[in-house]
């Protein structure tokens, strides 16, 4: 088996609250393979966001530190590494696009500087080589005329014209890993589904890692060959991700895809009723308790679950689930 | 046919255009401008046309406007009005721009530290921020001229230090606003060093409310010089229009017209510029877009 490209090894994120210090995220651990694209799953709030800035070094300043683990990037802890090595591994090694791309791209001033000033601060390039480059990169992600819209501002373009934007920025130094972090939530589906299109080339094009953050798991399928569900800061189940679409072995998981709609052949078919996840996550202040952080939720809730926090347990087929009751379940 | 089309798409307006459009609605603002312009094209070539030394004895002291030729009249040493006028407009427009350029190199830079660092440094800047807005600023600028001389130099650097704390506070809210939005973190996400995300990235966001407050502060400053000047602190070997005011105050019953004079000069200009800033406010400030 090939060496990991990333491995994060127990990772506890911290944040300052006020009633206290809470773990966004607790004892989590995975790996990304070079190449591979793999998802992160779960709803708003589970800490999604949270581990990809933990690898960026983002963490917002003062309020949340990592407390404990590592992230291992290519023989070196990220978690340790000098403010300065983060600067030049950011962007150049693994970089990150966002959310919202109305609002992700600096107003004052054109794509074109914005692509250009990256590549000449991690690559050294020269005015006019950054210029071409950029320009070559406005073609990879299929903006049409790039010539002319190289010198476009941001207000000039449409949400999905952006976030090709953003995509060329993030991997004009090629890097190895790429965080996309829901990438396609601000977008109509249309276009959603072109920018995922466009992602899986790039990948296949450059050979690098992804990391979806999603909570589409339409996206899931289509873009990822391993998902990670979390809940809670917590891993709860990992594996390849037909797998665990086909036979979910957390509730949790079951719950995210019960509650995905599917389109009917005929409109005369019986339409399914669509399961919901009963309840909210648990507040910030709960998410250090040594139980199921899902059991208030959890319709096989038994009394194991509240006294104790669920142990990993890994499958045969590579499928790992956090839960008392998997074999039940299953 | 590629162009056809082309044509009939409607154009996302430049924000440069749209804020030019909003500056022209201001009647008032334009016409302001236009005046101002006047006098900076008086400042810089009015001597050239207007060969008059303006502190010669040309004529009688306290020749009414209009007689022999004195469009202004003379003042209580026979000095040419319009001379003294056409020079002191030199003076003033100087350090009316230099001061505020010192306003607001002192104030964007202080503003910028505690605006993107945050924490111990924020805390130490606005406290030094604070105990300049609290002094007496008149006074102060009187005691910084009148212990290192009155040069038009320590004249601008006096004004300076007792204006920036407005744009330190204006950068520093606009900087902790800019520094929570998306594209600061992109940037930081794409490498950017902390020189590059403050100046480079943040500040050109920030700048309409500095770009409002340092027209403004042009304005202020003029009026400050001429309060010095009305003092007796100023350089006596450079005419400004509040030395004229100062040297005539003793005759202000007698020959009003020689006090009035460069009073109204300063008038206008304070105004013109008062209003170009309200109009830039118009057009660079969004929450005012929509009247």
């Amino acid at each position: 088996m090939t060496k990991p490209l990333l491995s994060v090894k127990n990772l506890r994120i911290e944040l300052k609250t006020r009633d206290g210090v809470a773990p966004v995220i607790d004892d989590f651990s995975f790996d990304l393979f070079p190449g591979e694209a793999i998802s992160f799953v779960g709803e708003s709030g589970c800490g999604k966001s949270m581990t990809a800035l933990g690898i960026m070094g983002l963490l917002p300043e003062g309020v949340g530190k990592i407390a404990s683990g590592s992230i291992n990037f290519a023989g070196e802890d990220l978690s340790a590494a000098e403010p300065k090595r983060m600067r030049n591994i950011r962007g150049n090694e693994i970089s990150m696009i966002f959310q919202e791309p109305m609002t992700s791209l600096n107003p004052v001033y054109t794509i074109g500087e914005q692509i250009a000033e990256v590549l000449r601060a991690h690559q050294g390039l020269s005015k006019q080589a950054s210029w071409t480059k950029a320009i070559e990169l406005l073609d990879a992600v299929r903006i049409p005329n790039p010539q002319a819209r190289i010198s476009d501002y941001p207000f000039q373009m449409s949400g999905g014209q952006r976030q090709r934007v953003m995509i060329a920025i993030a991997l004009a130094c090629e890097p190895k890993i790429l965080i996309a972090d829901e990438p396609t939530t601000a977008l109509d589906v249309t276009v959603q589904a072109q920018i995922f299109d466009l992602l899986n080339d790039l990948r296949k094009q450059t050979g690098t890692a992804i990391i979806l953050i999603t909570h589409d798991m339409g996206a899931v399928a289509e873009m990822a060959e391993r998902m990670i569900v979390m809940y809670a800061g917590r891993k709860v189940e990992e594996g390849p991700v037909q797998q665990v679409i086909d036979n979910a072995g957390h509730p949790y998981t079951r719950g995210l895809i019960s509650c995905v709609p599917h389109i009917l052949e005929k409109l005369t078919h019986e339409r399914q009723t669509l399961q919901e996840v009963p309840g909210i996550v648990p507040s910030l202040r709960d998410f250090g308790k040594d139980q199921c952080l899902f059991a208030s939720r959890c319709e096989y809730v038994s009394k194991k679950c509240n006294n104790a926090r669920p142990t990993e347990n890994e499958f045969s087929n590579f499928q790992t689930v956090a839960c008392w009751h998997t074999e039940s379940i299953q | 046919m590629d162009n056809n089309i082309n044509n009939h798409i409607v154009k996302a307006r430049h924000p440069f255009t749209e804020a030019f459009e909003m500056f022209c609605k201001n009647i008032a603002a334009v016409i302001a401008l236009v005046v101002l312009f006047l006098i900076i094209l008086t400042a810089i070539f009015g001597p050239t046309l207007y060969p008059v030394d303006p502190f010669d004895m040309v004529w009688m002291p306290f020749s009414p406007p209009g007689e022999e030729g004195f469009i202004f009249g003379t003042d209580y040493l026979g000095r040419d009005l319009v001379a003294m006028i056409v020079y002191g407009a030199r003076v003033s427009i100087i350090i009316g721009l230099s001061a505020a350029f010192v306003t607001v190199f002192i104030g964007v830079s202080v503003g910028a530290m505690a605006g993107f660092y945050r924490g111990w440094v924020e805390e130490v800047l606005m406290r030094i921020t604070e105990f300049f807005q609290v002094l007496p600023t008149l006074l102060f600028a009187m005691v910084i001229v009148a212990l290192f001389g009155a040069s038009l130099t320590m004249i601008t650097i006096a004004i300076g230090a007792v204006s920036w704390t407005a744009v330190a506070r204006i950068t520093r809210a606009e900087f902790l606003r800019i520094r929570e939005l998306e594209y600061v973190t992109a940037s930081r996400a794409s490498g950017a060093n902390n020189f590059i995300l403050m100046f480079k990235i943040i500040l050109p966001n920030a700048l309409p409310p500095i770009i409002v407050q340092a027209a403004l502060m042009v304005g202020s400053a003029i009026l400050f010089e001429a309060g010095l000047s009305f003092l007796g602190l100023t350089d006596p070997n450079v005419v400004s229009w509040g030395q004229v005011i100062g040297s005539n105050r003793s005759y202000l019953l007698d020959a009003s017209f020689t006090v009035t004079i460069p009073g109204a000069a300063i008038f206008i200009t304070v105004l013109c510029i008062s209003l170009v800033g309200d109009g830039l406010n118009d057009a660079l400030n969004p929450k005012l877009r929509q009247r």
